[in-house]
């Protein structure tokens, strides 16, 4: 059984049907194929946000995206996985982060994607600074999300 | 001033709203502090009008790209950052 990852972090926007490709092309030993996508949404805290700027730390984006998909590995019987995530200047509706696992059944490849989306919203280094009618902010964390990253 | 390949000093690198706060990026420490409170102490030695924005922005360190605590070790030759609680996803 083959394990390959993708984890890439870019301006660019990505073409889904391509990152569905990696984790589904030739592959028969894997029955369950669990992905999540992330998008700009229009409101937050009741501001109607008009786009947002994505910062990371480069060299440390990509070696915690490494590190999440080790320990996902570890918990769970998975194969192929998928982490592509946006930075720079992004528009409501735009992609910002893509999540993809492999598994032959569908309760690890649920999971290993829950959790590889929890810890990489609390531990991977990016940081969000979103342009609303009320001005620009930078977006604080929530305790909600530490909280169930803590779950796992 | 490059830093690169200079083991003599520490690198230090700030991000997001604290660096915006800040208004610096980086800096470079001669001193080989021991631990990660050391580092952020002889900052703000350096920059005593940074103190507020450090105690509320500077939550979380990393040294040579691993997120860590106050008493990590730091040693010459080492690059230590420090940045807001992560929001991205």
């Amino acid at each position: 059984m083959r394990q390959e990852n993708l984890i890439q972090v870019q301006h660019d926007d990505f073409d889904i049907s391509a990152l569905y490709h990696f984790l589904q092309a030739d592959n028969v030993e894997d029955g369950a194929v669990a992905t999540f996508l992330g998008a700009v949404r229009a409101k937050n805290l009741g501001d109607n946000v008009t786009g947002l700027t994505l910062e990371h730390y480069p060299g440390m984006t990509e070696k915690s995206l490494n590190d999440i998909v080790v320990q996902a590995r570890e918990r769970w019987d998975i194969n192929r996985v998928v982490i592509v995530h946006r930075v720079g200047a992004l528009q409501l509706g735009d992609n910002i982060v893509f999540v993809g696992v492999t598994s032959p059944h569908r309760g690890n490849a649920f999971d290993a994607c829950e959790f590889m989306m929890d810890f990489l919203k609390t531990r991977a280094p990016f940081w969000k600074k979103e342009s609303t009618s009320e001005g620009d902010r930078w977006i604080e964390a929530r305790d909600s999300d530490a909280q169930k990253a803590s779950q796992w | 001033m490059s830093c690169f390949g200079d083991k003599s000093l520490i690198k230090v690198l700030f991000f997001a709203h604290l660096k915006e706060r800040l208004g610096c990026d980086s800096l470079m420490l001669k001193a080989a502090p021991a631990t990660v409170a050391e580092v952020r102490q002889q900052i703000l030695e350096m920059h005593p009008n940074w103190r507020d924005d450090f105690e509320s922005l500077a939550k979380l360190s990393a040294v040579n790209q691993t997120i860590c605590d106050d008493n990590q070790l730091v040693e010459t030759g080492d690059e230590v950052a420090f940045f807001p609680p992560v929001t991205g996803g």
